[in-house]
């Protein structure tokens, strides 16, 4: 419960932390909420002999409409987003999934560029933003370079950024035409045991999964099916294809698969298809 | 009028809830050396070597210990009659049976020095095969301890017999046992193990001053620490202080002494510096005893129309790598058989097994709650075979009110009951009818969610191990009270309580009530908080103290006022004495112990009650569950509970919600679970499914006051009726709904993964 000791610098400003993280290389971690970095390191299952604090950078901390999209700072904690007017408006899956994420404490702490970087296939928020078909932004010593959410997620908690890189936009479409999140807990505190979430964009349905597999996922099936005129019940029926689910104390594969059928049943019949 | 039966708000709770009590974490205690103990990460290993160089020359370290370095006589057995093979080591001895298990001792200057070193022990582990699951430890293939070629730590009948603890006629099955049964339902039933979880971990913290050892601890019984640190350091028991500052929980994890902490004086000792060690929540998970982790084998037996003829239990007690109390729980288990039900003919038997896991020990209701869950289940399961309405299996087959004293067939005394008054008044709150309407209505539509209603009608014991408790009161110069109280609340609110009883008697005011309790220099003697035992042991010589203070004012006051003692009155409202008729010849309580010189104005008690209570009730629980995801949504939990007399109904309320929600709990959420290994797979509270207020419905909780003939408070137990009473209720709940799909039995915790299983499992023999 004593982390192992690290240094500790809190840059000033985005482009400080920039150059701290090209100084430091991997052995630097950047703390945002650290309600996932710290855990770990308590645990002594993370130890980075460098801290960088960005969680003070106020610049990183907005919802802002930027026409067809939405432009959310990565600092912006779950509790802001799940709050914010732009966001309810605009989004209003994104800011759903932010109130669905963990206790109070952790909502006050936790940021959505953390949630993104930390690229853990049981949190809420990527499977939202692959749903949306969203765009991150992420700032290295060579500027700022655009990544699908798409290529974002590469396996379990690793994520396209590179170690110099700062998350620090995440860019979704404004989508408005119904959507769902059916989170299967056994606590409200917990993280998904499997989440199924529905975003309807310009005509198109986007279905991700929660905690199937190595990375959050895109139901491709299910979309390509609802996509060529399948009913929603028939569409869900393929939620499981392709999945290779992890077995844990919850749940064994076979009934994960068994959860996305049927949640994400009820995330399409929510989300009004 | 009285302040007894008042629900009077607790003085301890500001402190509590605002500036914080003082827990051994928190002591201030000068050049304190930090403890942390090297865990072994293997369930079963042979130790071929351990590497400490690195470590000791470590920055801050003091000293690092392994099991060759403790020069202490072996620690007693966790209990008597266990196996004395099966004896823990201080520190590992060539051999780790547990993950957890200790095998070194790193003391340094910072708490964090020393956890920064323990990672430089470097220990050279030999796997050895493990045992984990208790039904298995009975084939005997592999040993915990080899040297006592044997997992069995004992059996019951036959080894109970054999030392005369049961009667010869005891040792095997009365033959004919289920003849005149119709009806005769079998079921496998898992108790699981359950991980205490306290808020506060355990922490010792320990000072010697020459051979004088003050030592502060986080345990449910100080007196006892004092008597177990006498014994292992030689000493008598006036050099050894033992402290239990605030305490943060217990649930009978802290109520024995652990090595953890027994060590610390020791090391204290050997560093002459003190010492103190502080536990990780991860740690706590691990080590801190488990509960429950029984595996039964029930078959209960009874006529077409209901009658309940014959009961019979295999017990397999999980009682981890080193047997203490775990072991012994089943003996409570018998005790308590058959619960609320007359039946005649009943056989019980264990197996009590040592296995590659952490120890079990008491756990809140500590071997009943086992025995109420089985037979609770076993009736839901008879009722459902001969297609009755449970609520009317139970009610048929009830104790009579015009019964007691009434002696079980496991030989158990109940003292007074009235079981059939709980499930009416149950039934009636619940609003039962309409919930069995609303229920076939969601069976006819066939939707996802469905309805299940979970009944548990039980009766357990408190104050289950005889005993006498001190108390004491004492009237001070400036007119207040101070009580001194063997036991030793962690939660339970005696100092409110306690000074109810004081107040009531000596009409002073509650504020003017100080309780002091947990510190052997300032309570002479006392036993501890545990098995519900404290207002009727430790509160009623509290209140004869008072009542015997009164007498001796009253003497006083007589011989003052030049009157005879007879004619003095207590006039409790103006708090002063005085002839009876004359008001004005009166002393109040200030002049009375200033009057009373050196011997003051004082009396102590030790009450031993001439036996145990046994409180009683009805739960109902309301379940929605999810066919399809095996999601369970607790909706209503109604609890009817009878504890005798209420001294203080918000109190009793409290300890009902608290045993509701961890009752509820171990139903619903909670198995500490080790994988075939013998890794620790629910070692923290994200995988640890710790019941939170969200996943609990708002409780709805009436109380019945059936007075106890066993003591003058007419008080019984209430620490551990809810946790009882609703495990059962809830885990009928569950199979209730699943029911109509064809389910008989759901185990607990009833996860969705099982309540899923369950109906395939169902569909497929469809
Ligand atoms: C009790 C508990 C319950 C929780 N329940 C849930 C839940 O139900 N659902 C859920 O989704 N999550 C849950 N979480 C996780 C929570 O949402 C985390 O806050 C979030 O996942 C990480 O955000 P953070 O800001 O705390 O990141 P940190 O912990 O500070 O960082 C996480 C990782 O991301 C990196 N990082 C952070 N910010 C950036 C950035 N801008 N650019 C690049 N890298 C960055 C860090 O270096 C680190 O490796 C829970 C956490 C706790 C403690």
């Amino acid at each position: 419960m004593i982390p192992a000791s690290f240094d500790y610098v809190r840059p000033g400003s985005l482009d400080e932390a920039v150059s701290a993280l090209a100084e430091h290389g991997d052995e630097a971690k950047l703390l945002a909420g650290g309600h996932s970095l710290l855990p770990l390191m308590k645990l002594r299952l993370a130890t980075p002999s460098v801290l960088v604090d960005i969680g003070r950078l106020g610049e990183l901390s907005y919802v802002n409409d930027a026409g067809d999209h939405l432009a959310i700072g990565a600092l912006t904690r779950h509790h802001d987003l799940h709050h914010d007017p732009v966001a309810m408006h605009h989004a209003p899956l994104l800011s759903f999934v932010a109130g669905r994420i963990g206790d109070p404490q952790v909502r006050h702490r936790g940021t959505i560029g953390g949630s993104i970087a930390h690229a853990d296939p049981a949190s809420d928020l990527p499977a939202a933003v692959l749903a949306l078909g969203g765009t991150l932004v992420a700032r290295g010593p060579g500027g700022d370079r655009e990544i699908p959410a798409d290529r974002f997620f590469q396996g379990f908690l690793e994520s396209a950024l590179t170690p110099e890189e700062v998350l620090t936009e995440i860019r979704v479409p404004k989508a408005t035409a119904g959507h769902a999140y059916q989170k299967f807990v056994r606590r409200a505190q917990d993280w998904a045991i499997v989440g199924s979430v529905v975003a309807r964009v310009d005509g198109r349905v986007g279905v991700a999964l929660v905690n199937v597999g190595p990375t959050p996922v895109r139901a491709d099936a299910v979309e390509t099916a609802l996509a060529g005129g399948a009913s929603a019940a028939e569409a869900a029926e393929l939620a499981a294809e392709g999945l290779e689910p992890p077995a844990d104390n919850n749940a064994t594969p076979e009934f994960r698969r068994h959860l996305a059928r049927v949640l994400t049943a009820r995330a399409l019949a929510e989300a009004g298809l | 009028m009285s302040i007894l039966g008042n629900r009077v708000l607790r003085k301890e709770d500001p402190k509590f809830l605002t500036t914080g009590g003082t827990y051994v974490d928190d002591l201030p205690l000068e050049g304190a050396a930090h403890v942390v103990y090297v865990r072994s990460p293997m369930a079963h290993a042979r130790i071929r070597s351990i590497d400490t160089s690195e470590a000791v020359s470590a920055p801050g370290v003091v000293a690092v210990y392994t099991g060759d370095d403790v020069d202490l006589e072996p620690m007693p057995p966790g209990a008597p009659f266990a196996n004395p093979a099966m004896v823990r080591p201080w520190l590992a001895k060539g051999v780790v049976r547990f993950v957890g298990d200790m095998v070194a001792a790193v003391v340094a200057e910072t708490r964090e020095q020393a956890v920064d070193a323990s990672e430089l022990v470097f220990v050279d582990y030999e796997p050895l095969a493990v045992v984990i699951d208790p039904e298995a430890a009975v084939d005997n293939e592999t040993f915990v301890h080899e040297e006592a070629g044997t997992n069995v730590v004992f059996r019951i009948p036959e080894d109970f017999v054999s030392v005369g603890m049961a009667p010869p006629e005891a040792a095997t099955e009365p033959p004919g046992l289920f003849e005149g049964c119709d009806v005769v339902v079998r079921q496998r039933i898992v108790n699981q193990r359950v991980a205490p979880c306290p808020l506060e971990v355990r922490a010792a913290a320990s000072l010697w001053e020459g051979d004088h050892l003050t030592h502060w601890t986080t345990t449910q019984a100080p007196h006892a620490v004092r008597g177990s640190l006498a014994q292992t350091f030689g000493v008598g028991e006036e050099q050894v202080r033992a402290i239990a500052p605030d305490v943060g929980g217990g649930f009978g994890a802290k109520i024995g002494g652990y090595p953890e902490e027994l060590l610390v004086p020791w090391i204290a000792r050997r560093l002459d510096r003190p010492a103190r060690w502080v536990e990780t929540r991860s740690e706590s998970m691990l080590s801190l005893g488990h509960g429950r982790a029984q595996i039964q084998h029930a078959e209960l037996g009874g006529t077409r129309d209901g009658r309940l003829i014959a009961y019979k239990l295999g017990v397999i007690q999980d009682s981890g790598a080193y047997p203490g109390f775990g072991a012994f729980l089943p003996t409570m288990t018998q005790m308590m058989l058959t619960g609320v039900y007359d039946i005649t003919k009943v056989f019980f038997t264990d197996i009590s097994v040592a296995t590659n896991t952490n120890p079990t020990v008491a756990y809140r209701g500590a071997g009943r709650p086992e025995a109420t869950a089985a037979i609770e289940r076993m009736v839901d399961i008879f009722a459902a075979e001969i297609g009755m309405d449970p609520a009317e299996v139970r009610r048929k087959n009830m104790v009579g009110n015009d019964r007691f004293p009434f002696t079980t067939p496991t030989g158990t005394t109940y003292d007074v009951g009235n079981y059939e008054a709980t499930l009416d008044r149950v039934l009636e709150a619940a609003g039962y009818a309409e919930l069995r309407a609303e229920q076939r209505r969601r069976r006819g539509a066939g939707g996802p969610k469905q309805l299940g209603i979970g009944l548990s009608s039980y009766v357990e014991i408190t104050n289950g191990i005889p005993g006498s408790e001190f108390g004491s009161v004492e009237v001070l110069a400036d007119g207040r009270a101070r009580v001194r109280t063997g036991t030793s609340p962690h939660g339970q609110g005696h100092v409110t309580a306690w000074s109810q009883l004081v107040a009531d008697q000596l009409g002073i005011a509650i504020e003017d009530v100080e309780v002091l309790h947990g510190d052997t220099d300032l309570v002479p003697r006392g036993v501890g908080t545990f098995g519900s035992k404290s207002l009727q042991s430790g509160g009623v010589a509290v209140f004869q103290a008072a009542e015997q203070v009164v007498d001796k004012a009253r003497k006083l006051a007589a011989d003052l006022l030049e009157a005879n003692p007879n004619d003095i009155e207590l006039d409790k409202t103006n708090r002063r004495f005085h002839v009876a008729g004359t008001p004005s010849a009166s002393k109040t309580w200030v002049e009375l112990a200033q009057a009373s010189g050196d011997e003051g104005l004082s009396a102590e008690v030790d009450f031993a009650a001439p036996g145990p209570t046994f409180p009683f009730g009805s739960h109902l629980v309301v379940a929605e569950v999810d066919t399809e995801t095996g999601g369970v949504v607790l909706e209503r939990i109604v609890a009817v509970d009878d504890a005798g007399r209420l001294i203080n109904p918000l109190i009793a309320e409290g300890q009902v919600h608290g045993g509701l929600a961890q009752g509820a709990a171990q139903a619903l959420m909670e198995e500490m679970c080790y994988d075939d290994q013998g890794n620790p797979v629910t070692a923290n509270l994200a995988d640890y499914e710790f019941v939170s207020a969200a996943e609990l419905p708002s409780f709805e909780t009436y109380s019945m006051e059936t007075p106890t003939p066993i003591n003058p408070l007419g008080a019984k137990g209430i620490g551990e009726s809810g946790t009882i009473g609703s495990t059962p209720a809830v885990q009928n709940a569950v199979c209730d709904a699943l029911l109509a799909l064809g389910v008989r039995h759901v185990d607990m915790p009833t996860s969705p993964i099982r309540v899923w299983r369950a109906i395939e499992a169902a569909k497929g023999k469809k």
